[in-house]
């Protein structure tokens, strides 16, 4: 029930970005969310796109450092303490937030959270018993 | 009076003949006792068709093989000693890899010796026994504490052995105690003056009247600073371990190059491409021969110094030849904090965790305090989505980089291939510090 999410490791200067996204531009990559983690030396883009395949053969291409992994994307009805809720579930699970990331779904009045967890099938069965929708590879579409 | 100006004055001013006279008793006596005690060097000794016979004085000493610190690395730990071990009552060592390690062997004659260089400088500085004298240089297998103590000890100084570090210790030491001689590195020192500033002690306030600074380069800029700061005159000491530790040669008065101590080592400068002894005053690679050490006694020793050595009358009546502070170093060989540095100790480090060679490092002095960042590019299998696994990443490498150099880097990991690549020899040290004049 997880989907794929690329990192690409970044320099932290001016330009480092812009270049990379050139790259996944050219590619045609459909970037369906996107989130930069950056430190005093370095940044890390992660990316959830259409083709992960596809994105990872054009960065390797051009040199860039990358990896995959899976993470959880919940949706939920966009209004306060939606978010709140979300979080409470896996703290009562148990559940440890490496990371997480939050963007707005086109389909009216829906958000969409990632979380990046050690056991996605756990987080997914928590928020399953919960009665929220996860998302999948084929779920995607919601980001349209 | 009188004010005692010498620790040995018919040494330190014996006129130049009778140095030379005395230098080429001793010489031929040491070469006769490496050829019969060391079997590397007397290889070495057969590899050049020279015999003991064949010197018989100082202008013998260019027939004789030089040593370098590749010799003292196959000989790794006691292949030059040239006495039992029984004679020995002490070692001291350099920092590093088993492989640049050095560990130098005492008998107790070496021991005194080499105070009584370090008590000359003391002595040069206005030191005697009504004098404090601080001890900041670390104590242990680094010769710069056991050095001057010693030294601090035969002039009959009231010795404070602080050792490096604890700075609010120090200060309290030197307040309640009344220090009249710093000996430390010229950046702690430095470090020092300003911590003393925070606190509101000026200058004039504090009892210190002179310092004795060395184990790493530094500029006259430099002296003026810690003259301002700490209210003194800052004297340059040098030494190495190889040869024995600080105060092979020291400063006197003038503070305008420091005297070797030539009664124990014979210095000359060398080409260090064709290995060619220089005539005094030509730039050229120090080289260094113990004429009267026992256990260790290194004969030709390439310090990969580049120096000048100056024979001048000098107003402090000492006639022993001068050297002029390092002006840089015929290898890549890098003093950071004090501690001798290598890149291919780096460079080994990384192989050993699982990194590639493509590197970069960065030395840079800020605030009169060295700093080492080292760049390294990341690879495909290091790399994972996480911040906190990189971090953890550099803090491994900067832990395993510290065990073998004893300082602690910067770590920077970056992406691959971001680190130009040079055609040919690669250029992988910036130092931006300043220091030669």
């Amino acid at each position: 029930m997880a989907i794929r999410q690329i990192s690409v490791f970044l320099e932290n200067h001016s330009g480092s970005l812009s270049a990379v996204t050139r790259v996944l531009a050219e590619a045609g990559a459909d970037m369906r969310a996107m989130a930069v983690a950056d430190t005093q030396d370095f940044g890390i883009l992660r990316l959830i796109v259409r083709d992960t395949d596809g994105a990872i053969a054009a960065l390797k291409a051009h040199g860039y450092l990358t990896s995959t992994n899976e993470v959880t994307a919940a949706v939920i009805p966009d209004e306060p303490g939606g978010l709140c809720h979300l979080v409470n579930i896996l703290a009562d699970e148990d559940v440890n937030i490496e990371y997480s990331y939050a963007f707005l779904t086109p389909e009216d009045g829906k958000a969409c959270v990632v979380f990046r967890v050690a056991d996605n099938d756990h987080a997914a069965k928590a928020f399953h018993n919960a009665g929220i929708g996860v998302l999948d590879a084929d779920g995607l579409t919601i980001l349209d | 009076m009188s004010e005692k100006r010498y620790y040995q004055p018919e040494i330190e001013t014996m006129p130049y003949e009778e140095i030379r006279a005395l230098q080429s008793a001793k010489l031929v006596k040491q070469v006769r006792h490496i050829y019969d005690n060391v079997p590397y060097y007397r290889g070495l000794m057969e590899k050049k068709g020279v015999r003991p016979e064949d010197i018989r004085g100082i202008e013998d000493i260019s027939k004789l093989p030089f040593l370098t610190k590749d010799d003292l690395r196959d000989q790794y730990p006691d292949g030059l000693l040239a006495v039992p071990k029984s004679e020995c009552v002490r070692i001291q060592s350099t920092s590093g890899t088993t492989g640049r390690r050095v560990v130098a062997f005492y008998t107790q004659n070496d021991v005194d010796l080499w105070e009584d260089c370090c008590a000359r400088a003391i002595v040069a500085v206005g030191g005697s026994k009504e004098d404090v004298c601080q001890v900041a240089y670390g104590y242990g297998l680094f010769t710069g504490g056991p050095g001057l103590n010693g030294g601090s000890h035969k002039v009959g100084c009231l010795t404070l052995p602080m050792s490096s570090g604890n700075t609010d210790r120090q200060i309290q030491f030197m307040t309640d105690l009344g220090a009249t001689i710093l000996c430390c590195t010229p950046s702690y020192a430095a470090y020092l003056g300003e911590s003393l500033k925070e606190k509101g002690i000026a200058p004039e306030q504090n009892t210190l009247k002179a310092g004795i600074f060395g184990a790493e380069p530094w500029t006259e800029e430099m002296r003026r600073d810690i003259q301002r700061l700490l209210g003194i005159k800052a004297y340059d000491i040098y030494g190495l371990t190889e040869i024995s530790g600080p105060g092979v040669a020291f400063e006197c008065e003038e503070q305008n190059g420091m005297h070797i101590n030539e009664d124990h080592f014979f210095a000359e400068t060398i080409d260090p491409d064709t290995g060619e002894s220089l005539p005094e005053g030509e730039k050229g690679e120090l080289v260094f021969t113990c004429l009267d050490k026992d256990a260790f006694p290194m004969v030709r020793y390439r310090t990969r110094d580049i120096c000048v050595l100056k024979r001048e009358k000098c107003s402090c009546g000492r006639t022993h030849v001068k050297m002029c502070k390092p002006m840089g170093r015929s290898d890549d060989m890098l003093i950071i904090r004090g501690v001798n540095v290598f890149p291919s100790q780096i460079e080994t480090v990384l192989l050993n965790e699982g990194y590639s060679p493509n590197y970069k490092i960065e030395v840079d002095r800020v605030n009169n305090t060295d700093t080492l960042d080292i760049y390294v590019e990341l690879t495909e299998n290091q790399f994972s989505d996480t911040v906190k696994a990189i971090t953890a990443a550099e803090k491994s490498l900067a832990g395993a980089i510290k065990t073998m150099l004893g300082i602690n880097p910067a770590v920077h990991l970056v992406p691959p291939k971001s680190i130009a690549r040079s055609e040919g020899k690669a250029v992988r040290v910036t130092d931006k510090r300043k220091l030669h004049d």
